[in-house]
């Protein structure tokens, strides 16, 4: 997406001739004779026109003042599939009044202005009764009465003012996501409440502590606290004897066991100190720990949260209808009403929404994202097309075979929720270390127990009980949470979008990295890799092929600026062109087309065209003036930084490796060019070999899988570690571990570089937390312990970890971009 | 300081209350979102038109 300007350049840039919607320049032929408002684009023309027409040109002075300005993008869809029956039962709610609700995705909101504006519509469309933005979520809620207006009208509208709209997917996990996000924050809110309330109470007690107390008083203070402290210890608390339950069900031990046993030996206690009216009671302790320890959660559970709505919100990017074509006429209906025997039609630069044959037209096709082969291929009449690749050129008709899960992509995504299903999960050191912990506590409580069992049996009870309350692992609690989700945020605004906590410590540890290669080694698109022959030629053959869409001709335009003068060229159906440019006569095409055309060529471009084709290379032949001049090998280019990037993931730990679906020559040319060992660099692999690959890889050390495509996602889901990269396939990002939004090889180096930094912070923390453990043994053991020490021993440690995972630097800030 | 028997259920009565308005507010989506209506209140100054209605149809003839 472009950059916007910052809005005080806007005011100077419309005054000097820039666009008079986002500020941009505008290009010369759309300048305007003197003083007419002039713009970047039509979609900037269209909000500007809409805007005027409805007196809602306030949106410039609030966009002004509130941030950047982008350029509009205006779709012009009629979102007819929005108003069918099946998508209005699935997608939308009744409410009482005869109203329907429903959220949209929006495309383009970033500021105050577009909340202002998308929550103007009411006004624009009669029947639409509300419309509310969750700007951060980029979501709208709009309630509509169907007796006026229909949910389209609604949408043409918001499209208008240059917020392209899109179903929004998922509506059902994100309502149950947010339900349990109150819930949990309910509970923090009772945990806070009461630990506040226990802890002025329990000041009254340190006073009694240190200067007397009637007993009267004593009695009230801990009854109260008693009573009081019951809801947070639990209610609040129940989550960690839940999970302690389940850790013992498991047969592991996790960290919520020392907490659990903490917590309940420090309420017992209480109450039975209490009910004696004798000995210390730690009520304030105890409630402290679980408002702490949850709001750790919670924190934690939000940036994943946010994780998951991020990819949520990408995958509603993806069609999510067709255009079927029946007696003469087009409209579009929503995927689920697509059934086999339709005919539909596909433009080009759009994603195929099911299975099915060519019934009219030509184009070439990128099957990149299904298979991961690198070459477009050439579709025509009679010819299959699969749901989810992409049409590159040319309008086709394509009558539907199978739709949903019968396409070959369907087939693909049950493969990847068996491999979701199956994957185990990863041991964290924190729970490794609470093992330990629990055990080593639980002797000294016994040593304890024993060594003033002489003194007194009530005093050894008093002091061991004690020890497993000063020792409940608060920090050691928070150390894990909070510096994971602090690295979790941290990476959100680096460019990562990391959906679990347990990625960051897995990712930190290296491994065998095993890359797919189309779209991840390599961009994904068409080029000229290597040449061999006059370099005047290619001048030429740029000025040739400037005019055509075909993948091969572009790549061909692109690589040189091309000659400027007149052009005459015939393209031949399937071989190559054959024309004029300027003085000299031109013929470029396959080897077989221009062999078909002169029969005597130097022996060099034979060799050329038979290595560079065993290299899966497209191999592309030049004539000029009535001779073979040169040979063009077209391919799929690496990333500009893969060498720099693998060579630095060898540094930090990781054993790079190739497992692509394309020509195995090709991916032995990728594999040199990196210097990967041949034998870790395999071809032509199914989407099934992939999963077994990674499976049988995963028994020796842990697997990160870095794809793109649907062929990839369910080896994403199977390794101990997924990651998507930027401009891959929905189904990939959907099961991915961590979705990279930035292009480029060099973020996976980030990434893993981040996670040592977090993964470092979590090992200080943990250090920190251990340390405030030995101290409170040693105090427990001697017997100095009293509530009093325990009340500022516990915040202090837990504030440390605090102030040592939000100083930590982890992932590194993104790198400015070239505007400021 | 015989007050302390009634103070002290009074303080709690009071953050009860604290809680039953809070639980209210989590419930009822207050803490969803919290950076939208930070904005919202910026652009709610001018009625809306009633002429805007009738407008509608001609500019969706040029677009």
């Amino acid at each position: 997406m472009p950059r916007g300007l910052p809005a005080m350049e806007h005011a100077d840039l419309a005054r000097h001739g820039g666009c008079a919607h986002c500020g941009l320049p505008v290009p010369p032929a759309r300048r305007l004779p003197s003083g007419a408002a002039a713009f970047c684009c039509e979609g900037c023309a269209t909000v500007f026109a809409v805007l005027e027409a409805h007196g809602l040109t306030r949106y410039y002075a609030l966009a002004k003042a509130s941030g950047e300005l982008l350029p509009a993008k205006v779709t012009g869809r009629g979102h007819a599939e929005l108003d069918d029956p099946a998508f209005v039962a699935r997608a939308c709610t009744p409410l009482p009044g005869g109203l329907f609700a429903t959220d949209l995705y929006l495309e383009g909101v970033h500021c105050a202005a577009c909340v202002w504006l998308v929550e103007k519509v009411p006004s624009l469309v009669p029947g639409a009764i509300e419309v509310r933005l969750d700007l951060p979520r980029s979501r709208a809620r709009v309630v509509w009465d169907p007796s006026k207006a229909k949910l389209s009208d609604v949408a043409v509208a918001l499209d208008r003012l240059g917020y392209p709209v899109h179903p929004y997917r998922g509506a059902r996990a994100a309502e149950s996501r947010k339900r349990e996000n109150r819930e949990l924050l309910l509970k923090i809110g009772v945990a806070g409440a009461v630990a506040g309330n226990v802890m002025a109470i329990a000041f009254g007690l340190y006073g009694g502590f240190l200067h007397g107390i009637e007993p009267e008083y004593l009695k009230l203070f801990r009854w109260t606290s008693l009573i009081v402290a019951a809801p947070s210890v639990f209610w609040c608390g129940s989550t960690f004897f839940a999970g302690a339950l389940g850790a013992f069900r498991a047969r592991a031990l996790s960290m919520d066991v020392p907490i659990a046993i903490g917590l309940l030996a420090g309420y017992a206690q209480g109450a039975i100190n209490t009910v004696r009216a004798t000995g210390e009671v730690y009520f304030d302790v105890v409630t402290t720990l679980v408002f702490l320890l949850l709001a750790g959660r919670y924190l934690l559970k939000r940036r994943q949260g946010a994780a998951v709505e991020a990819t949520e919100l990408l995958s509603s990017l993806s069609p999510s209808s067709a255009r079927v074509l029946a007696d003469g006429e087009t409209r579009e209906v929503p995927l689920e009403a697509l059934v086999p025997g339709m005919s539909i039609e596909v433009l080009s630069g759009e994603t195929f929404p099911a299975d099915g044959r060519v019934a009219a037209g030509r184009a070439n096709v990128d099957l990149s994202l299904l298979t991961g082969t690198s070459l477009p291929v050439e579709v025509a009449e009679g010819d299959t097309v699969h749901a989810g690749t992409l049409n590159l050129s040319g309008r086709l008709e394509v009558e539907v075979v199978s739709t949903g899960e019968e396409t070959r992509v369907g087939r693909l995504m049950r493969l990847v929720e068996e491999s979701a299903g199956r994957r185990a999960p990863i041991v964290r050191l924190a729970d490794r270390i609470a093992g330990r912990f629990v055990a080593v506590v639980l002797a000294l409580a016994a040593v304890t127990l024993a060594i003033w069992w002489h003194v007194s049996a009530q005093l050894a009870f008093d002091h061991a009980v004690a020890l497993l309350i000063v020792t409940c692992p608060c920090a050691l609690g928070l150390a894990t949470p909070l510096a994971i989700s602090a690295g979790i945020g941290r990476a959100a605004r680096a460019g990562f979008l990391v959906r679990g906590a347990d990625v960051i410590e897995a990712l930190s540890r290296g491994g065998l990295m095993i890359l797919d290669k189309t779209g991840t080694l390599t961009t994904g698109e068409l080029a000229v890799v290597r040449y061999w022959g006059r370099e005047e030629a290619r001048a030429l053959v740029a000025a040739a092929e400037a005019h055509s869409s075909h993948p091969v001709a572009r790549a061909l335009a692109t690589s040189r600026p091309p000659k400027r003068g007149p052009v005459e060229i015939e393209e031949t159906q399937g071989g190559g062109v054959v024309g004029r440019v300027g003085r000299h006569a031109l013929v470029v095409g396959s080897p077989a087309f221009v062999a078909a055309r002169f029969p005597a060529r130097p022996p060099e471009v034979d060799d050329r065209v038979a290595a560079w084709s065993a290299e899966g290379l497209t191999p592309i032949v030049v004539a000029v003036d009535g001779a073979v001049c040169g040979v063009y090998g077209l391919g799929d280019p690496l990333r500009t930084d893969a060498r720099e990037a693998i060579a630095a993931l060898r540094l930090l730990g990781y054993e790079p490796s190739i497992l692509s679906g394309d020509h195995p020559g090709s991916v032995a040319a990728v594999a040199l060019a990196l210097d990967i060992p041949q034998d870790r660099a395999r071809g032509g692999v199914s989407p099934e070999d992939k999963v077994a690959s990674v499976v049988g890889a995963k028994k020796r050390r842990p697997v990160v899988m870095v794809g793109d495509g649907v062929n990839d996602a369910a080896a994403l889901a199977a390794a101990d570690v997924g990651i998507a990269v930027h401009g891959g396939a929905e189904a990939a990002f959907t099961v991915a571990d961590v979705f990279v939004t930035r292009p480029g090889l060099n973020r996976l180096v980030d990434l893993v570089v981040g996670s040592r930094r977090t993964m470092r912070v979590v090992k200080r923390n943990l250090a920190f937390s251990l340390l405030y453990n030995v101290a409170a043994v040693v105090l427990a053991m001697t017997g100095v312990i009293n509530p009093l020490i325990a009340a500022i021993l516990m915040p202090l440690s837990s504030l440390t970890v605090i102030a040592s995972s939000s100083w930590s630097r982890s992932f590194a800030a993104p790198r400015r971009t070239s505007w400021r | 300081m015989a007050v302390m028997f009634v103070l002290l259920p009074a303080a709690l009565l009071f953050a009860a209350a604290a809680v039953v308005v809070f639980a209210w507010a989590a419930r009822s989506g207050q803490f969803d979102d919290l950076e939208t209506p930070a904005m919202r209140i910026l652009g709610d100054d001018d009625p809306p038109k009633a002429l805007l209605v009738k407008k509608t149809t001609s500019v969706s003839t040029e677009v």
